[in-house]
C-alpha cells in the first residue's frame, strides 16, 4: 500500500527542514546566480529554501529524481502546469476580493476564485491519473485528489459556483446617458447602431483596415458613477444577488490545505525544469545522476558549468563540456594549466553537480555517477586582501583550518587557488600537506592551482590540466583533460607562435 | 466602390514591394530621366510609374486593357487631371482635420470620423458631378466602368442618407448602450443600441416604473469623467466603424490618385516627347511563345530627354530570335540600342506608348540586365566572382519566356575564359526559353555563335563607316576580329 500524500518533496515529511540561508558555499559556485534566475517569476511560492536545503539520503533523492522524471513528461508537466496556472489565477481573484471595498465586487471577485478553484482541481483530479504518473510521489497525489474532488463537500461547492456563475452571466441591461442623467433598465432587445453604420459605409469597405478600438484600461476597482450602476443592476435582478451574498458567507475556508502545499512546492521542479530546458534547447545535456552514499566512483561525461553557460547562452558562445571519472583510491583533483583557461569553471561545476544531484535533480552533464556530499566545503581565492598579505594568509589557514576539522570522509571540498597568497616554495609545502591530510581524511576534493607538484602526489590524486589549442597555443580550448601537468609547454609554445623562441631569437637577431 | 483603372479585375498596388533587380534595371537601362520626366516635379507620380514599370503585365489582354484606358487619357487629358486633383484634394483634406490634442478616445476618433465623412460627401459629390458631365467621352472598358460605378454608388438617395447618418452620430438626444456584468462585476460588452422610439420617449421623464435612475451632481467632475469613460466604452465599436469607413473613402481615394497617377505620369511624358517632335505608338504584344520582336525606329527613351535634339532610332527584325549578339565599335550605340530594347519592353508591359515609330514584341516573364560593372577599388581581386555572383543571382530568379540583357558580361577575366563562359550561360539560358541580348567584344564568344549558323540567333553590328565615324545604328552583321579599340585609343591619346 502506497502512504498518504504528504508532500511532493519529501516522501517522509519530516525530513523537510528546511533552511531559509544560503548556503555559504553558493556564491562560489555561482549557484546564487542560477537560483536567482531560475526562480525569477516564481517569487510569489518563496522556493528559495527549498534549493537551500540538500538531502541527505539516496532514498529521498531517488523520490524527487521520479518526480522530476515525470515532469519531464509534456503531457505530465502540462497537467501540473495548468493547475499551477488556474491556482496563479485564484489568487489574483482573492487578493481583489481582499482588497477591493465595494461589498458587490468583493463578492464576485470571491465566487470567481472559488470557480477557479473548481476548475484547477476537478481538471488535475481528471487529468493527471490519464498521464499515468510513474514516480510515487504524483501517483500519491493522484489518489488523494481523486478522493477529495470525489467528495460531497468539493461538489457541492462546484455546482453552487456554476450556477451562480451563469445566472450572474445571464444579467444584460441598458444605460440610458443623456447630460447628467443616467437611468439603468433592462435590455430588451434594442438593435446595435454599429451595425446600421457598418451597413450604410458597407460599399466602400475594402480588405483589412485599420483597427480603431481604443483598450480600455480596466482597474479592479469601479468608480462610484459605476458602483451606483451596479447597485442598480443588483436592484434589478434582487434574486441572483442575494444568492451570491449568501455564498461568500458560507463558503470562507474553501482551501485544502494539502492542494495548496503542492502548488507551491510542485514550483520546486517546475522551476528548475524550465530552466534546464533553456540549456537542451541549445543542445546542451542533462542527467540524472546515478547517486551513492559513500564515496566511490565518481563519474562524469560531458558536465558543464551552468552560471557560465547561462551568460554564454545569452551572448551566443559555445560551451565547452568536461568530464572526469575518479576511480578507487583516486579521491582527488588536482587541476593545473593556463590562466583562464577554464579551471576556475571545472572546479565550479564539479561543485554544482554534487550540489544539484542532493537536491534530486537532474544536473546539467551527459552521464554523471555521484555521491552524496554530507556537506560541502570551499575555498575560493577572494579580489580583495592584495594590501594584507599577511593577514590574507591567515585568513586563509583559519579557513582552511576549520574546513578539515569539518568535513568527514564523505565530504566535498574544493579548494581554488587557496595558497596564492604566499611564496611558491611555501605555497608547494602547505599544499603537499594539506592535501596529505584531505587524503587521509578520506574526502572528496577538486584543487585548482598553478603548483604542478600538487597534481603528481599520490595515487588519490588526479592530474587535469586545461589544455590550449595544438595548432595555436594563444587559443585556450577550455577543455580540462586527465593528464600530467605541462610545466612550461604552454609558454614555450606561445613564444614560437611570435618568433620569441630562443632559436628564433637568435636567427632573427642574426639578420 | 473600385477602381480598377489599371487592371481589370483588381486594385493596383503603389506600395507592393519592387522586384529585386530594381537598382540594376533603373542603373543599366537608365529608368531615372524616363521617371523623372513622368512624375514631372510629382514624387508621388514618380513612384508609381516606377512600380508599374518594374511591375509590369504578364498578358497581352491586360496590357491592351490599360492601353485603352491610356488612349482615353491622351483625349481627354484635363478630365483625367481634375479626378486626379479631386482625390488629391480629398486626401489632403483629410490630413488637415485634426481634433485637439486629447488622446485618443472613442469619442474623438468619432467626431473626427464625422468631420472627414462630412468633407468627403464633398469631394464624392464633385466626382458625381465630373462622371455626369464627362462620361460620355470616354471609350476604354476601364473609364467606362469607372463612371458607371460613380453614378450608381454616389447616387442622390445614398448621399442624402450618409448625410443624415452623420447627423445622428452627434447624438442630441443621449446615448443608450447595453453591457453585461464582467470580471468583479464590472460593465463589459458595451454595445450603442438605437432607442425605441416610443420607449425611449417613456423613459426621458424619469417616471418609468421598471427602471432606476439616478442624477451626477453638477459638481461631481470625476461623475462627469465616469460618464464620459462609460459612453467612450459604449461608442468605441461605432466610433471603429465610422472611422473605418472614413478610412475606405480616403483608401478610394488614395487608390484612385494612384491609379491615376501612372496615367497623369503618361500624358506628362507624352507632352515632354510631343515637344521634341519625337514618334511614339502603342506597341503590339505578342504572346511568350512568338518570341516576336520588330520594330521601326525604335529609340532610347531616357537618352532622348537627356539630351539636345533627336536621337538615332534602329531598326529591329528579331522575330523568333532566342538571342540577339550585338558586336561592333565602341561608341556606336551598342549600349544605346541595348537599353532601348530593355526600356520599350517595360514600357510595352506596363500598357504605356513606346518609343518608336511601331514596335511589336513578345510579352517577356521578366527583364534582368547583367552589365559590366566599373572597377570597384574595395574588391579589385574580386570583380570576376562579383560578376558571376550576380549572373547566380539572376539564375535564381530568370525563368523562360524572361529576357536578358547583357553587356559585356564575362569581360572581367581573360577572353578565352571569358567566352567559354559567357557560351556556356548562352546556351543554357536560350535553351531554357531565355531571350538573350548579348552585347559584347569578346570575339571568340561571337565568332564561335555565328558560325554555328543557327536560325534562332541574330548578329547584329555597331554600323561604323571608313573614315571611322559612326551612325549610331546597328545593322546584321557578322562579328569581326577588332572592336575598334584603336579608334578610341587614337581619340584619347590624339594620335594622328
Amino acid at each position: 500500500m502506497e502512504k498518504t500524500f504528504q508532500s511532493i518533496l519529501f516522501e517522509d515529511r519530516r525530513a523537510g527542514e528546511l533552511r531559509a540561508a544560503e548556503p555559504t558555499f553558493f556564491s562560489d559556485f555561482r549557484l546564487d546566480a542560477v537560483v536567482e534566475e531560475l526562480l525569477s517569476g516564481r517569487e510569489e511560492y518563496d522556493l528559495a529554501p527549498f534549493f537551500h536545503t540538500p538531502l541527505r539520503e539516496p532514498g529521498e533523492v531517488t523520490y524527487r529524481q521520479e518526480v522530476a522524471r515525470d515532469l519531464e513528461r509534456g503531457e505530465v508537466r502540462e497537467v501540473v502546469e495548468d493547475f499551477a496556472r488556474r491556482m496563479r489565477a485564484m489568487r489574483e481573484c482573492l487578493s481583489l476580493a481582499g482588497k477591493l471595498h465595494h461589498e458587490l465586487q468583493k463578492q464576485r471577485w470571491f465566487l470567481d476564485a472559488a470557480g477557479v478553484y473548481c476548475e484547477a482541481v476537478r481538471s488535475l483530479a481528471r487529468e493527471l491519473p490519464q498521464r499515468e504518473p510513474a514516480s510515487r510521489g504524483l501517483r500519491a497525489l493522484s489518489d488523494y485528489l481523486a478522493g477529495y474532488a470525489g467528495s460531497e463537500e468539493f461538489s457541492g461547492l462546484e455546482e453552487e459556483v456554476r450556477a451562480l456563475r451563469e445566472d450572474l452571466a445571464g444579467v444584460v441591461y441598458t444605460v440610458h446617458i443623456r447630460g447628467n442623467r443616467v437611468r439603468v433598465d433592462t435590455y430588451e432587445g434594442e438593435e446595435d447602431y454599429g451595425d446600421e453604420i457598418e451597413r450604410v459605409f458597407a460599399r466602400f469597405a475594402r480588405g483589412a483596415a485599420k483597427d480603431h478600438r481604443v483598450r480600455f484600461r480596466d482597474p479592479p476597482e469601479l468608480g462610484h458613477v459605476e458602483e451606483r450602476i451596479l447597485e442598480l443592476v443588483a436592484r434589478l435582478n434582487p434574486d441572483v444577488f442575494g444568492r451570491l451574498d449568501e455564498f461568500c458567507r458560507r463558503r470562507r475556508d474553501y482551501l485544502d490545505e494539502t492542494v495548496a502545499a503542492f502548488d507551491r512546492e510542485v514550483q520546486f521542479y517546475l522551476a528548475y525544469l524550465e530552466y534546464a530546458g533553456r540549456f537542451r534547447e541549445a543542445g546542451l545535456p542533462f542527467c540524472y545522476p546515478e547517486v551513492s552514499e559513500e564515496v566511490g566512483e565518481t563519474r562524469v561525461e560531458e558536465g558543464f558549468d551552468l552560471a557560465l553557460a547561462a551568460s554564454l547562452l545569452r551572448e551566443g558562445g559555445s560551451v565547452v563540456k568536461n568530464g572526469f571519472h575518479l576511480r578507487h583510491p583516486e579521491r582527488i583533483l588536482v587541476v593545473t594549466g593556463p590562466n583562464q583557461g577554464g579551471k576556475t569553471t571545472f572546479a565550479r561545476m564539479v561543485g554544482q553537480l554534487h550540489y544539484l544531484a542532493s537536491l534530486g535533480l537532474p544536473v546539467p552533464a551527459a552521464e554523471a555517477h555521484l555521491h552524496i556530499p554530507d556537506a560541502i566545503f570551499t575555498h575560493f581565492e577572494r579580489e580583495e586582501g592584495v594590501e594584507r598579505l599577511r593577514s590574507k594568509l591567515e585568513d586563509d589557514l583559519v579557513r582552511l583550518h576549520e574546513i578539515l576539522r569539518e568535513a568527514t570522509g564523505e565530504s566535498l571540498i574544493v579548494l581554488n587557488e587557496s595558497f596564492s597568497s604566499t611564496t611558491l616554495e611555501d605555497a608547494a609545502r602547505i599544499g603537499t600537506d594539506l592535501l596529505g591530510r584531505i587524503e587521509r581524511l578520506g574526502a572528496l576534493c577538486v584543487c585548482v592551482t598553478f603548483i604542478d607538484e600538487l597534481a603528481t602526489l599520490r595515487e588519490e590524486t588526479v592530474s587535469m590540466v586545461g589544455t590550449v589549442d595544438p595548432e595555436d597555443p594563444s587559443v585556450r580550448t577550455f577543455r580540462i583533460v586527465r593528464k600530467p601537468p605541462e610545466g612550461l609547454a604552454y609558454a614555450l609554445a606561445l613564444a614560437r607562435k611570435y618568433g620569441l623562441t630562443y632559436e628564433d631569437l637568435k636567427r632573427r637577431v642574426k639578420r | 466602390m473600385r477602381v480598377l483603372l489599371m487592371h481589370r479585375d483588381r486594385d493596383f498596388d503603389p506600395g507592393g514591394g519592387l522586384p529585386e533587380n530594381t537598382e540594376d534595371l533603373t542603373r543599366d537601362l537608365g529608368l531615372q530621366p524616363l521617371l523623372q520626366a513622368m512624375a514631372s516635379g510629382d514624387d508621388f507620380v514618380y513612384e508609381v510609374a516606377r512600380k508599374a514599370l518594374l511591375d509590369g503585365l504578364s498578358e497581352p489582354e491586360e496590357i491592351l486593357y490599360r492601353q485603352r484606358a491610356l488612349a482615353d487619357c491622351l483625349e481627354e487629358a484635363e478630365v483625367v487631371r481634375e479626378i486626379h486633383r479631386v482625390a488629391i484634394e480629398a486626401i489632403e483634406g483629410e490630413r488637415k482635420v485634426f481634433v485637439g490634442l486629447l488622446h485618443d478616445s472613442p469619442r474623438s476618433i468619432l467626431n473626427r470620423a464625422v468631420q472627414v465623412l462630412g468633407m468627403f460627401l464633398g469631394h464624392l459629390r464633385r466626382l458625381r458631378g465630373l462622371a455626369d458631365e464627362h462620361a460620355g467621352s470616354f471609350s476604354s472598358e476601364a473609364f467606362g466602368r469607372f463612371f458607371e460605378m460613380v453614378r450608381r454608388d454616389l447616387s442622390d438617395d445614398y448621399l442624402a442618407e450618409v448625410e443624415r447618418h452623420l447627423g445622428e452620430l452627434e447624438f442630441g438626444r443621449g446615448m443608450l448602450f447595453s453591457a453585461r456584468l464582467g470580471r468583479g462585476n464590472r460593465g463589459r460588452d458595451y454595445v450603442l443600441r438605437v432607442p425605441r422610439r416610443q420607449r425611449l420617449l417613456e423613459r426621458l421623464p424619469f417616471g418609468d416604473r421598471s427602471g432606476y435612475g439616478f442624477t451626477v451632481p453638477d459638481r461631481d467632475v470625476s461623475g462627469f469623467r465616469a460618464l464620459d469613460e462609460l459612453s467612450d466604452r459604449g461608442l468605441n465599436r461605432v466610433a471603429d466603424v465610422t472611422a473605418r469607413s472614413a478610412d475606405n473613402i480616403l483608401g478610394f481615394f488614395e487608390l484612385l490618385r494612384a491609379e491615376l497617377a501612372f496615367y497623369v505620369g503618361c500624358l506628362n511624358l507624352r507632352d515632354r516627347l510631343a515637344a521634341r517632335g519625337e514618334p511614339l505608338c502603342f506597341p503590339t504584344p505578342e504572346p511568350i511563345e512568338k518570341k516576336a520582336l520588330s520594330a521601326r525606329g525604335l529609340y532610347d527613351v531616357s537618352l532622348s530627354l537627356s539630351v539636345e535634339g533627336r536621337v538615332v532610332g534602329n531598326d529591329i527584325d528579331a522575330d523568333g530570335k532566342g538571342l540577339v549578339m550585338i558586336t561592333g565599335a565602341n561608341q556606336g550605340g551598342k549600349s544605346t540600342f541595348l537599353r532601348s530594347v530593355g526600356l520599350a519592353q517595360l514600357m510595352m508591359q506596363c500598357g504605356m506608348f513606346v518609343p518608336a515609330g511601331s514596335f511589336r514584341a513578345s510579352i517577356c516573364s521578366g527583364v534582368f540586365t547583367h552589365y559590366r560593372r566599373e572597377e570597384d577599388e574595395r574588391m579589385r581581386s574580386g570583380r570576376l566572382d562579383e560578376e558571376l555572383g550576380r549572373m547566380g543571382r539572376i539564375a535564381e530568379r530568370i525563368g523562360p519566356g524572361g529576357m536578358l540583357l547583357c553587356n559585356e558580361s564575362f569581360s572581367s577575366t581573360n577572353e578565352r575564359e571569358g567566352s567559354e563562359m559567357a557560351r556556356q550561360v548562352v546556351r543554357a539560358m536560350v535553351e531554357s526559353g531565355v531571350r538573350v541580348f548579348f552585347v559584347t567584344h569578346l570575339y571568340d564568344l561571337a565568332r564561335s555563335l555565328y558560325d554555328r549558323r543557327d536560325g534562332g540567333m541574330l548578329f547584329l553590328r555597331a554600323e561604323r563607316l571608313p573614315d571611322g565615324s559612326r551612325t549610331f545604328r546597328l545593322l546584321p552583321g557578322e562579328p569581326l576580329p577588332t572592336s575598334y579599340g584603336w579608334d578610341s585609343y587614337r581619340r584619347i591619346f590624339e594620335v594622328a
